[in-house]
């Protein structure tokens, strides 16, 4: 039972640290605007096309790939929330999710048409690191590094840096911010553009391990679903902490019972929780 | 408040009720099946409406209720010889009683997080089905085929599946138009602008939204019983497509969401354009691209949708157009 569990908890853990990154993304976006993104689980998706696309036509290294990607997905972002949050973003709840979903639709079937549904991998093999009783595949160990260098990244961004520190401004009160000069539209644009980020990275590092189609964004924008609202919806922080709890739970539960249950018992948490606690298990921010 | 003098009662209905009637007198397959999907969409999209349009909270999950009554009814029909009626009473009524389970717990929630719980719901409920083994796990359930027998044959039970959903969508429409005009839909139309107001005023909102949600839930899974009755067999991926509840959100919007008629016009044009781009040879492979625009489009511009637009224009047709 040990040696089973052990290797299948580190396991998931590690891949909680790329949930983590992901959800972070969902998390920024929820605190900064109160919007719910839609569209998060195609920007997953279109994250791992990229670091595809760069891998196979273009010879890039998909670790070296995840900063072009990263640059990709913040302009993506810009652009998503120009062309359809900005003017919804007063707007009752229902608009603005429906405009993600839009976007969400758009996307999904300008992919189908392009790249089909096919199954693509990246073929980029680190072989594996022996650690006592424990193999860890090399490319999950440098994901979760990965995940970790990029939740220090955008740390040090919101805390040091005058956009960052703007960001937080206008997440804590966009009239006051407006009040002292910060431009707030372009600061939203921003945090936007940073969630899709966060989303597309995660995706490329997802690509690294699992084969994936233009339809894989889905199960992940579920998951962070489930992870904000475990880390508390608009903590980006806590979004980290709650990847970690559900890559946790993911390699726990096919120990004790068959794996088809792990969704059941994953959404019956997420409805628990937003019952019993909707500000998420370690309170929002 | 007398519903029978009013000329946007009676619109909705007579459209269904002359178009069904039409339907029933030319006897030809492919009208009933065009039909019966098309009605299946106003069916769903209305229902939806009772609780998206009247309150403003934004279901993920209403197909949950298509197919977790859709998955009940059938079961009854199926395995234990029920009839068609009792069984999609019972799908229906499964529906309603979850809805006002799962209302009186998540409606204490507003606006985003309640919609975050129903994706959930939706999720759990499909995991749940395909792991449960009376309802055939992951491989669904089969009709036998002598169950058709009762209603004479294969074909003749179509037509009966076809004139009971014809009959659901007219009560569908009219309940629609009562619970609008009632003292609770007004109290439902305040939630909507704003939630602590009402409360002030003393609508008691936790309880008037799941029983909002609960009659919206209740059609669902007599529709989903008739539609998998029809289709001869049930499994999850088909009776749970979260893409399900996306399309009728996009009818609602289209046609104008909190209005009687405006479902009734968004399902139609909705599934006319879908139908359109997927055998256009240009937009084939890009229809739900295209679908998704038309949604971005109206939310960004037209947010009141056709039928609420046109209210909003010609204030004369208001009587007309409910």
């Amino acid at each position: 039972m040990l040696a089973q569990l052990l290797p299948s908890l580190t396991d998931g853990l590690l891949l909680g640290f790329v949930y983590g990154v992901a959800a972070m993304g969902l998390s920024l976006i929820w605190g900064v605007m109160t919007v719910i993104n839609l569209s998060h689980g195609p920007v997953i998706a279109l994250g791992m096309f990229a670091t595809y696309l760069l891998f196979t036509h273009l010879g890039l290294n998909p670790y070296l790939g995840l900063v072009a990607v990263a640059g990709l997905g913040l302009l993506l972002g810009l652009v998503i929330y120009g062309a359809a949050v900005h003017r919804v973003i007063n707007a009752p709840h229902l608009s603005s999710l429906l405009a993600t979903f839009a976007v969400n639709m758009i996307i999904i079937g300008v992919g189908t048409a392009v790249f089909t549904t096919s199954p693509h991998n990246i073929d980029f093999p680190l072989g594996s690191l022996d650690l006592g009783p424990l193999t860890l595949p090399a490319t999950r160990l440098v994901a979760a590094l990965g995940a970790v260098a990029f939740t220090a990244g955008l740390y040090l961004f919101l805390y040091f840096t005058r956009p960052g520190k703007a960001i937080r401004a206008v997440a804590n009160n966009r009239q006051a911010a407006e009040l002292m000069g910060i431009p707030s539209a372009w600061i939203l644009g921003l945090s936007f553009g940073l969630g899709t980020m966060l989303a597309a990275v995660s995706g490329g590092l997802i690509a690294t391990f699992f084969p994936f189609t233009i339809l894989s964004g889905g199960p992940y924008e579920l998951k962070s679903f489930v992870i904000c609202v475990l880390g508390g919806l608009g903590n980006p922080l806590g979004a980290l902490l709650g990847g970690l709890l559900l890559g946790g739970l993911e390699g726990l539960i096919p120990t004790f019972m068959p794996v088809s249950w792990v969704p059941v018992v994953e959404f019956g948490l997420f409805v628990l929780v937003l019952l019993v606690r909707p500000r998420g298990l370690l309170g929002a921010k | 408040m007398q519903a029978w003098r009013q000329p946007g009662f009676w619109l909705p209905l007579m459209i269904v009720f002359l178009w069904g009637l039409a339907v029933l007198l030319i006897r030809q397959d492919t009208a009933r099946e065009t039909a019966f999907t098309l009605l299946m969409c106003v069916g769903l999209a209305s229902s939806l409406n009772i609780l998206l349009g009247y309150t403003g909270y934004v279901s993920f999950g209403h197909i949950v209720f298509f197919g977790l009554g859709g998955y009940t009814g059938f079961y009854f029909l199926s395995q234990h010889n029920w009839s068609l009626l009792a069984s999609s009473l019972a799908g229906g009524g499964l529906s309603a009683g979850l809805a006002g389970l799962v209302g009186l717990a998540v409606l204490r929630l507003r606006g985003a997080y309640f919609a975050l719980a129903t994706i959930g719901i939706n999720e759990a409920a499909r995991a749940f089905v395909s792991n449960f083994e009376p309802f055939g796990g992951a491989t669904g359930l089969f009709i036998n085929f002598s169950a058709y027998e009762q209603y004479g044959g294969a074909g003749p039970a179509l037509w009966t599946a076809f004139t009971f959903l014809w009959l659901i969508t007219l009560i569908v429409l009219a309940t629609s138009f009562l619970v609008k005009h009632s003292r609770f839909g007004l109290g439902l139309l305040a939630i909507r602008e704003d939630e602590d107001a009402a409360m002030v005023m003393g609508v008691k909102a936790p309880q008037a939204k799941t029983i909002a949600y609960v009659i919206s839930a209740f059609f669902p899974g007599m529709i989903g019983t008739l539609y998998f009755f029809k289709n001869g067999n049930v499994e999850p991926s088909d009776a749970f497509q979260l893409h399900m509840s996306i399309e009728s959100l996009v009818m609602v919007m289209l046609g104008g969401q909190g209005t009687v008629l405006g479902p009734m016009v968004g399902a139609i044009t909705y599934q006319g354009l879908r139908g359109y781009l997927l055998t256009s040879p240009i937009f084939k492979s890009l229809h739900l691209a295209v679908a998704g625009l038309i949604l971005l489009l109206i939310v960004l511009f037209v947010p009141a949708g056709a039928v609420g637009w046109v209210r909003g224009r010609f204030p004369r047709w208001r009587r007309v157009l409910e």
